[in-house]
């Protein structure tokens, strides 16, 4: 227990939770600090660029295994069944509408990539390797949310949700998703030949740029939150911060059952405790236009996100190392 | 100088429809129309901002188009069958071209 508690501290006390906490807080005093809109979207183009190519060079160092495929099957598996599960705890403790509830549950299937960029800069510091292919794993998760919550609402609701031909291939080839891939392939083929030749720009700076990213998160997050707390019912804001480490847990179930390494079993907790905030609001404008962007977008970036970053992560983390003893 | 009468219309919706829009447009027959973006704003759903949004989910365009008086029906059905179910203002108003044969 004390372990625990000293890693969430040590956690809290990070350059990069630190970052987000003064956005958080600038927000919520009103301060006029802002990040041009063109500079956090070059950071957040460069941490999937990141992150995507060292994965990729990863696994061209360790190479794949039947393990790989298992995992993108229970990346995809965690995501077309958590809407589900959200869905129906979220119509039994909020008392949101089918319409809304269904938009909720779509970004619970799917993920928050900067959760998983953050916990993957906790396992480095924390000494833990993890499947370079996670990266693999987090992409395939976003889109299958989408299907289930569009279910939901041809099965449960009495408006219809337009799937639209064009739908799912703006989801599947949103920037997001080709950069993060492309980056993976790309350090997959090059491997650590291609990794060294471009380290000093994507390693040396990278949790400075993160820093950087999260205090910009922190502003948006902050910011929303403020905006949009008449809409945080008790019930709807309680969700926000139960359906982490209820996703968390299965992402549990299935790293050990995979026998995942302790550092992928945590980044599969993460990913299936994290909530979508950039493709599935997206969708959702498209698909379920009667839904409610400000509790979806509160609830995911207002929410369940700082709860991630500042208290989740370092409790996935520390249920791992107990389990594994790593 | 010559002028010609002509419709402007200006059509605010968000951002993730500005495709939608574009293409129900250019199937409606309209030959030009410019993208603005939209800074800022306040509606029914409250006050709301570009700044800091992290998805274009939040964001809305301006899609102005100025066309001939006898387009504007097929231009409003098109535009209709985009925007019916979503946040969105459509205004027209009279004005006035140089060269009517662009229109």
């Amino acid at each position: 227990m004390g372990d625990m508690l000293a890693l969430a501290v040590g956690n809290l006390l990070s350059p990069i939770i630190l970052f987000f906490v003064l956005g958080f807080a600038a927000a919520f005093a009103r301060s006029d600090l802002s990040i041009p809109e063109a500079v956090a979207k070059g950071l957040s183009l460069y941490l999937l660029f990141a992150i995507g190519f060292k994965g990729g060079a990863s696994v061209a160092d360790h190479g794949i295994d039947a393990t790989l495929l298992f995992s993108l099957g229970a990346g995809v598996i965690l995501s077309f069944a958590m809407p589900l599960i959200a869905f129906a705890l979220l119509r039994a403790m909020s008392g949101l509408s089918v319409m809304d509830a269904a938009a909720v549950a779509g970004h619970y299937g799917s993920i928050s990539i900067v959760t998983f960029v953050a916990a993957s800069s906790v396992l480095q510091s924390a000494g833990l390797q993890a499947e370079g292919y996670m990266v693999a794993v987090a992409a395939v998760m976003e889109a299958p949310a989408i299907l289930s919550a569009l279910w939901i609402i041809a099965r449960f609701g009495n408006s219809s949700a337009q799937m639209e031909s064009g739908l799912i291939r703006e989801i599947l080839l949103n920037g997001s998703i080709v950069l993060l891939v492309g980056s993976f392939l790309i350090g997959w083929i090059t491997g650590q030949d291609g990794l060294d030749m471009i380290a000093p720009f994507i390693v040396a700076p990278f949790q400075g740029v993160l820093c950087l990213f999260l205090l910009d998160m922190g502003l948006v997050a902050g910011r929303g939150l403020r905006e949009a707390r008449s809409v945080l019912r008790p019930g709807v804001f309680l969700f926000g911060i139960l359906m982490p480490p209820i996703g968390a847990s299965l992402g549990l179930g299935f790293g050990l059952l995979l026998g995942l390494s302790p550092g992928g079993v945590v980044l599969l907790m993460t990913l299936a405790a994290s909530a979508s905030y950039i493709a599935v609001p997206a969708a959702m404008r498209v698909a379920l236009p009667e839904a409610n962007p400000s509790i979806y977008l509160t609830l995911s970036l207002g929410v369940t996100f700082p709860f991630n970053l500042t208290l989740g992560i370092p409790l996935y983390l520390a249920v791992v190392r107990a389990l594994t003893g790593a | 100088m010559q002028t010609h009468q002509a419709k402007r219309v200006e059509i605010t919706i968000e951002a993730v429809m500005e495709n939608r829009l574009a293409k129900a447009l250019l199937e409606a027959g309209v030959t030009g129309f410019t993208v603005l973006p939209v800074l800022s704003g306040s509606g029914r759903s409250g006050h709301w901002s570009r700044e800091g949004q992290v998805t274009r989910a939040g964001g809305m365009v301006s899609v102005i188009c100025i066309i001939r008086p006898e387009r504007l029906d097929a231009l409003l059905d098109a535009a209709f069958s985009v925007v019916d179910r979503h946040i969105g203002v459509v205004s027209i108003v009279d004005c006035e071209v140089l060269r009517a044969e662009r229109f």
